[in-house]
């Protein structure tokens, strides 16, 4: 894959309008979701909980388990720690989860909160939980968004619940089949269940960190109702990470976190921005034969055929198409390395927040802003197509171009938490969607002239020709692909 | 805001909580609070005045995850559904710059977009560093020339209900009363039609449910001067010490407006409902009783007779299929008993309200219609919720959209009513909706089909049935039993 040096433009406005942006805070909580019997305790005011779980809710249509600190005035002046202690002890007695993620919020780092200490109090005080574990970690919503308060839970949790390997006595390898996945917060619950199924298709047993498709992917479950998480990675497989035989590390903003592990565990890694295109998921599935030993399965490899396929077929449509895009860094890296391939230019690109990897997105430039932003720059660049989350509706309504969803919040798809984008079949739809939409233009039309000298009479003018011109350019690339 | 302002807020004269128990009014507990905070309550208290620039003065989380709301909607201007914030970053905190961020937005949001005014909202962070927004909001207005709104809103002040309390408050402080009403508009006149102006507070104009409600108005020469707040305009608010009469609608919510706008202004208020036939009757017939004009009763009450009638034959059918269907009620304040009338006119039996919100009040009007055994839930958790479902064979729930999910996965036929929804069930009109929607979901093919375990499961089940058919055995089969008994009462 060819490297870019793409120019970062920082944030100029005072104002932010339409912002793109989502909290760290929500971030956080989002990936504890990731395991079993957990719940997140926002550490702040009880509306930071209301708002972070009304998004989850409507993004993924599903109850999502979040508590709060319920800060007040008294403990927002005075000191919070107190708050802490009880809402830890209020969620022990009542559920005894499996864990307990503590993400802090602006309101808890501007007062100056320490969560750590607090946590401290509370094993003094309450040892009788001391079996329960309690992550904190420092996500005040005035700096990243919510891919990088994602990463930076992963990493907390690391830290607390994996040892170093020379105490444990952890060995990489130990699980001869097991793989460790950290996967950032730009995978679908639809997209992780792909992964998996990659990965046992070469034997393997991986460990998703955190793993939202067996929690967060819509299914209807024996139990009425829970009050923490109904599925997700079991807290006990953390510490054993370290008998890996294998990391996998799917997004740039988790590379903090793979340092981590890696530092602990020894366990090599193997790291991929994203899993999106023919290169990307080549790499992939190349790691996966190496490191399993087994060739790649045959039914992967017409998976990919299928895809080269696919490619054929739509670059007519794709092919030199301009495209938009707004969201977290990851996710903006993989779709614009994705129209690249296809030979289609990114020609707006914001982001929320600063990341390393957006050094590397296949733009010229990538703008640090929200979707007042990426409507100017899509206006100014003559986007076609926008890809961005449900906020965009309006933005694509006014750029009278097609919008396709992804990120977050979709609260106006059902089953967008579920689309695959990855691998070789969910690049492949991805690909047909994104060429249905362009189709849809109907670019490339040309106005009829009529001639000075004309015979035809000027009559009904309601274009009764139009579609016929359609019907060409539809017709004209499916032959091709018919040909193989 | 000080400690005092707040103290001042929630010692409401006119609220019921303050004479009895305090129950709306406890402290939340770490770990176990839902609902919202007050900056949440004031923004959505505001938010449906669409000529208004918006502005969330806070770091992203308060914007972020609940700009877009698309429940409530307008007639014409959209500017209210653009989301807008100082997103504060670490600089800005760390540096004090939060003052001279909002202002420089402030302007920006007046260059780019021409509001009727601006509507600043505090939240938490610049609340704690102690921005003084009321200072920026008076310079901005002073340099532009345009009305710069502050609502101190920080969301750490308390709950929701505060935050309703304290936007309504701002209207009144610094809106209200700033205007004259506009002239009646040429040819809306009637003969022998005298018109009267009124104001909604709390009606928020839920998928446009208002509509079903304004042609009638029309109709009987009642000019709605504003609603507070949907569908309504800046403008509009600056007139609302005209009205001869406001109605609280199916909400204490702003209670304090329509005291204070009695207070000022004499204006007498009642608080109503346009839920349900009875309701909706009832609403129009206190109008005409306050405004005190014997014509408008007569017209008000033949246009009653009229429409009671129309509803009463186009709800025939779906009366027949929504009959003896038992609902469990759980929502907050005036709409436990608001909606509890709406689903007795489908003929439909309400075995249970929450009145987690309700005001002693609130409680009066549920026994008076459901009779003095009614049940209240006053703790609505989501447990506590399907218990009650299962022992009261309730056939469908009715919440916000928070326990939406928490009765699907029970496998529980559920009616959203909170702000989100996509439809509006106000007015005789919004009725069929109702029964519509009830209907939908309570006859769907589907309830049967979630609740039945897999033709293998059932089989394994028999048999091992069969093979412990002597040994009593409970536990095993406890949530299947559950589920398909929830299946028998649907």
């Amino acid at each position: 894959m060819s490297t870019y040096t793409t120019v970062i433009e920082k944030r100029r406005k005072a104002l932010s309008v339409n912002p793109l942006k989502s909290s760290s805070t929500i971030g956080a909580a989002l990936a504890f979701l990731g395991f079993y019997r957990s719940i997140p305790m926002l550490h702040g005011s009880q509306g930071c909980t209301a708002f972070g779980k009304v998004f989850f809710v409507r993004h993924f249509r599903e109850p999502i388990p979040l508590q709060t600190t319920a800060m007040d005035q008294v403990s927002s002046v005075m000191g919070s720690g107190d708050n802490i202690v009880e809402g830890l002890k209020t969620i022990c007695e009542k559920s005894a989860p499996a864990m307990i993620g503590l993400p802090t919020t602006g309101l808890a780092e501007t007062q100056g909160s320490d969560i750590n200490m607090a946590v401290g109090g509370f094993r003094k005080q309450y040892p009788q939980f001391d079996h329960i574990p309690v992550i904190p970690v420092s996500t005040p919503d005035y700096t990243g968004c919510t891919e990088t308060g994602f990463a930076q839970a992963v990493e907390a949790l690391i830290d607390v619940l994996v040892p170093p390997a020379t105490e444990a006595g952890t060995r990489p390898g130990t699980r001869k089949k097991q793989v460790t996945v950290l996967v950032g917060s730009f995978l679908t619950p639809g997209d992780l269940e792909a992964l998996k199924d990659m990965l046992e298709q070469f034997g393997l047993r991986p460990v998703l960190i955190p793993d939202l498709s067996d929690s967060l992917d819509g299914h209807l479950a024996e139990t009425d109702f829970s009050p923490l998480t109904i599925g997700g990675t079991a807290v006990s497989e953390v510490p054993e990470l370290g008998n890996s035989l294998a990391t996998l590390v799917v997004g740039a903003s988790m590379h903090k976190a793979a340092d981590l592990l890696a530092e602990r565990t020894g366990v090599p890694d193997y790291r991929f921005d994203h899993l999106m295109g023919l290169d990307a998921v080549d790499a992939l599935v190349s790691t996966l034969s190496d490191i399993s030993g087994e060739p790649v399965p045959a039914k992967l490899e017409r998976a990919r055929a299928q895809l080269q396929d696919a490619m054929l077929d739509t670059h007519f449509m794709i092919g030199l198409s301009r495209v938009a895009i707004a969201a977290d860094a990851d996710l903006l890296k993989a779709f614009s390395d994705l129209v690249a391939g296809m030979g289609a230019t990114t020609v707006a690109a914001v982001a929320p927040a600063n990341a390393p990897v957006l050094r590397s997105v296949a733009a010229d430039k990538v703008k640090l802003g929200d979707l007042e932003e990426l409507e100017k720059l899509a206006v100014a660049n003559e986007a076609e197509l926008l890809i961005s989350n449900s906020h965009a509706v309006d933005t694509a309504r006014c750029l009278n171009i097609p919008l396709l969803r992804a990120g977050f919040p979709q609260y106006d798809l059902v089953g967008g938490y579920q689309r695959v984008w990855i691998g070789y079949q969910g690049t492949r739809q991805a690909l047909f969607d994104m060429a249905n939409m362009l189709l849809e233009l109907e670019r490339g039309e040309i106005a009829p002239y009529r001639s000075i000298y004309t015979q035809k009479t000027a009559a009904t003018t309601s274009s009764p020709h139009k579609p016929e011109f359609r019907h060409v350019a539809e017709t004209a690339p499916e032959h091709r692909g018919q040909q193989h | 805001m000080k400690a005092k302002d707040i103290a001042e807020l929630l010692d409401e004269p006119a609220c019921a909580h303050n004479t009895k128990s305090k129950s709306g009014c406890a402290k939340p507990k770490p770990g176990a609070t839902a609902g919202g905070c007050a900056f949440d309550g004031a923004q959505i208290a505001l938010l449906p005045i669409a000529d208004v620039a918006h502005i969330v003065h806070g770091s992203i989380a308060c914007a972020g995850s609940s700009w877009d709301n698309r429940g409530t909607r307008s007639s014409g201007e959209t500017l209210y559904r653009i989301g807008m914030t100082t997103d504060l970053t670490e600089q800005d905190v760390i540096m004090g710059r939060g003052e001279k961020r909002l202002f420089h937005s402030i302007k920006q949001a007046i260059d780019d977009y021409s509001p009727a005014a601006v509507f600043v909202y505090n939240t938490c962070v610049p609340a704690l560093v102690g921005d003084d927004i009321g200072a920026v909001c008076k310079a901005a207005e002073k340099r532009w020339s345009v009305p710069v709104v502050p609502v101190d809103a920080a969301g750490f002040y308390g709950t929701k209900n505060l935050g309703n309390r304290i936007a309504g408050d701002s209207m009144v402080r610094y809106v209200v009363g700033k205007r004259e009403p506009d002239p009646l508009p040429p040819g809306s006149e009637r003969e022998g039609i005298a018109v009267h102006d009124v104001n909604l507070i709390g009606e928020y104009n839920i998928a446009g449910e208002l509509w079903h409600v304004l042609p009638l108005l029309d109709e009987l020469g009642i000019r709605v001067l504003c609603t507070l707040s949907g569908d309504a305009r800046f403008h509009e608010v600056q007139t609302m010490h005209r009205a001869e009469v406001n109605m609280m609608v199916c909400s204490k919510a702003m209670i304090n407006v329509a005291r204070k706008l009695r207070e000022a202004y004499g204006t007498p208020w009642f608080e109503g409902s346009f839920y349900g036939v009875s309701d909706m009757s009832h609403a129009l017939r206190e109008f005409a009783r306050l405004i005190g004009d014997d014509d408008l009763t007569a017209r008000t009450e033949a246009l009653i007779a009229r429409e009671e009638k129309r509803i009463d034959e186009a709800l025939e059918p779906w009366r027949k299929r929504l009959r003896g269907k038992r609902a469990l009620l759980y929502t907050g304040g005036v709409k436990s008993w608001s909606v509890i009338s709406a689903l007795q006119d489908l003929g439909m039996h309400v075995v249970a309200t929450g009145t987690k919100k309700s005001t002693e009040d609130d409680k009066a009007r549920i026994r008076e219609l459901m009779g003095e055994e009614a049940r209240m839930i006053e703790d609505g958790n989501p447990r506590a919720l399907i218990n009650i479902v299962r022992d009261e064979k309730v056939d469908v729930l009715i919440a916000g959209g928070r326990n939406m999910y928490t009765a699907l996965k029970a496998r529980i036929p559920f009616l959203d009513i909170n702000q989100e929804r996509d439809f509006g069930y106000e007015g005789y009109a919004g009725m069929i909706e109702l029964a519509r929607q009830l209907a939908l979901t309570l006859e769907s093919p589907i309830w049967e089909a979630v609740r039945r375990p897999s033709p293998w499961a059932a089989r394994k089940a028999a048999a091992a049935a069969d093979e412990t058919a002597s040994a009593d055995r409970p536990g095993q089969q406890d949530v299947a039993d559950s589920v398909a008994e929830a299946g028998a009462g649907a």
